[in-house]
């Protein structure tokens, strides 16, 4: 590996100080599972000096989940802790459909939602979850904080609307709303330790029937995970029923722009864009009919 | 450019001080400054396990863990497995079940169960596959890993 730096920032200030002072040659590290891979491997998208870590910030730490201000995942909590917290397993249980399938239990001890949001890998496993769930970014820099919808984040393969002087803190999912569910599912050839051919993250909310509000989002079929509001447009005001699921679905095939890779070719991945929003939403449907 | 950091540590138990670059992973500083060699190198990007150790009470990969983020850490590798001569029943299960045959995974194979049979000591055939399936073995095919794992948790649990 190339020669770095290393500094352990304790606070979100002294964080973004080395950020701002480093001429854009300083990268924020939580787990590493990403970064020291891109470092060693002298990936010229990487072009760090100064690795920053941000694992003792207490801000970036917290995750709290509560029914009447929503889930709060701090940027550098480790995924094992978000499928282990009994609030989030009952209160958000399509979050843990993500934070268990990224890497095996190895990785799981390190990685975070925070540095898969940040790597903007296009099959970033938490990005669609996170924009079916509304998700919010909160970014801290040299002028204050902003907050950011997790959809406006990924510009492109691993690069961000994040300045190299700033800092993501949380992602804060609302308390949704009541006839909500979500799901996230991928397909991959593999159980774990993989990277998605195709991966959608749905929301729905349901009343008398009739879906009140929808979210739907994939990974792995565009330079970014992609937010299809075609999807939702074909689902808000429906009835919930084959009809609808089956429009919003070719909807995901049509917005789908996927490459042929050693993954899959394009076409095969459209045709999983229409059969895996398909079974999210069904996923999505049982889990408001649960009140879950 | 710094210089090497001073780095503080508790290893199988013992307080270890070593010096490291920032750049060197747990696993180089491991196996090259503080000379623990059982931990192997395989693919050294987080894939394959052969590295696993336990850091602070989890499972990671030390090829995805700079040495400078062990200050203070409690680390726990193959070495401190055995309890000196005598073999952990997860060791004497893999060789009795013949679950090793080159034997690079296995220091990372034995860690990786070592931590699920602490948490869970009667897991289902389903959880080893899935807690093991950070860690590769190019030799064995798994079966006869997962059967020493399940035997020597049936040991263990007699035993207890």
């Amino acid at each position: 590996m190339k020669w770095i730096d290393y500094e352990n920032a304790k606070t979100v200030d002294e964080a973004i100080k080395i950020l701002s002072q480093s001429g854009g040659k300083a990268r924020p590290m939580a787990g590493g599972t990403d970064l020291i891979v891109q470092l060693r491997n002298k990936d010229p998208r990487t072009d760090a000096d100064v690795v920053v870590d941000i694992k003792d910030i207490p801000d970036l730490n917290v995750l709290q989940c509560d029914p009447k201000t929503g889930l709060t995942i701090g940027a550098a909590v480790p995924l094992y802790k978000i499928y282990n917290d009994d609030n989030v397993k009952k209160y958000f249980p399509a979050i843990i459909d993500s934070a268990s399938l990224i890497g095996g239990v190895l990785i799981q001890g390190r990685a975070s939602f925070g540095g898969n949001l940040c790597n903007a890998a296009p099959s970033g496993d938490a990005i669609p979850n996170l924009i079916a769930h509304n998700g919010i970014a909160t970014i801290a820099g040299p002028n204050g904080t902003r907050d950011v919808p997790v959809e406006d984040i990924c510009t492109g393969p691993r690069q961000t609307s994040i300045g190299n002087d700033e800092l993501l803190i949380s992602i804060n999912l609302p308390v949704p709303a009541a006839g909500f569910g979500a799901s996230y599912i991928r397909f991959t050839p593999r159980n774990e330790m993989d990277i998605a051919v195709v991966g959608a993250g749905v929301s729905v909310n349901i009343s008398e029937g009739k879906f009140t509000a929808a979210r739907v989002s994939l990974a792995s079929v565009a330079p970014t995970p992609i937010y299809v509001e075609n999807a939702v447009n074909a689902l808000v005001g429906e009835t919930v029923g084959d009809a609808a699921i089956q429009r919003a679905a070719n909807a995901a095939r049509e917005a789908a722009k996927p490459i042929s890779d050693m993954r899959g070719t394009a076409e095969y991945r459209k045709h999983l864009c229409e059969v895996l929003t398909r079974r999210a939403l069904n996923a999505a449907i049982e889990r408001a009919k649960e009140g879950k | 450019m710094t210089t090497k950091t001073h780095v503080q540590t508790t290893i199988n138990g013992e307080p270890v001080d070593f010096l490291c670059e920032p750049r060197q992973s747990l696993l180089e500083c491991l196996r090259d400054v503080v000379g623990l060699t059982g931990t192997k190198e395989g693919c050294n990007d987080g894939n394959c396990g052969a590295c696993t150790v336990k850091l602070d009470g989890r499972i990671v990969t030390s090829c995805l863990v700079l040495g400078v983020e062990a200050q203070g850490a409690d680390i726990e590798t193959i070495e401190g497995v055995a309890e000196g001569t005598n073999l952990h029943p997860l060791q004497l299960a893999f060789l009795e079940n013949a679950a090793l045959q080159c034997g690079i995974c296995t220091p990372g194979f034995i860690v990786s169960a070592k931590s699920l049979l602490d948490q869970n000591p009667n897991p289902t055939e389903h959880e080893i596959r899935f807690w093991l399936a950070n860690n590769l073995c190019r030799c064995t095919g798994y079966d006869k890993i997962v059967r020493a794992v399940q035997d020597a948790a049936k040991k263990m649990q007699e035993a207890s």
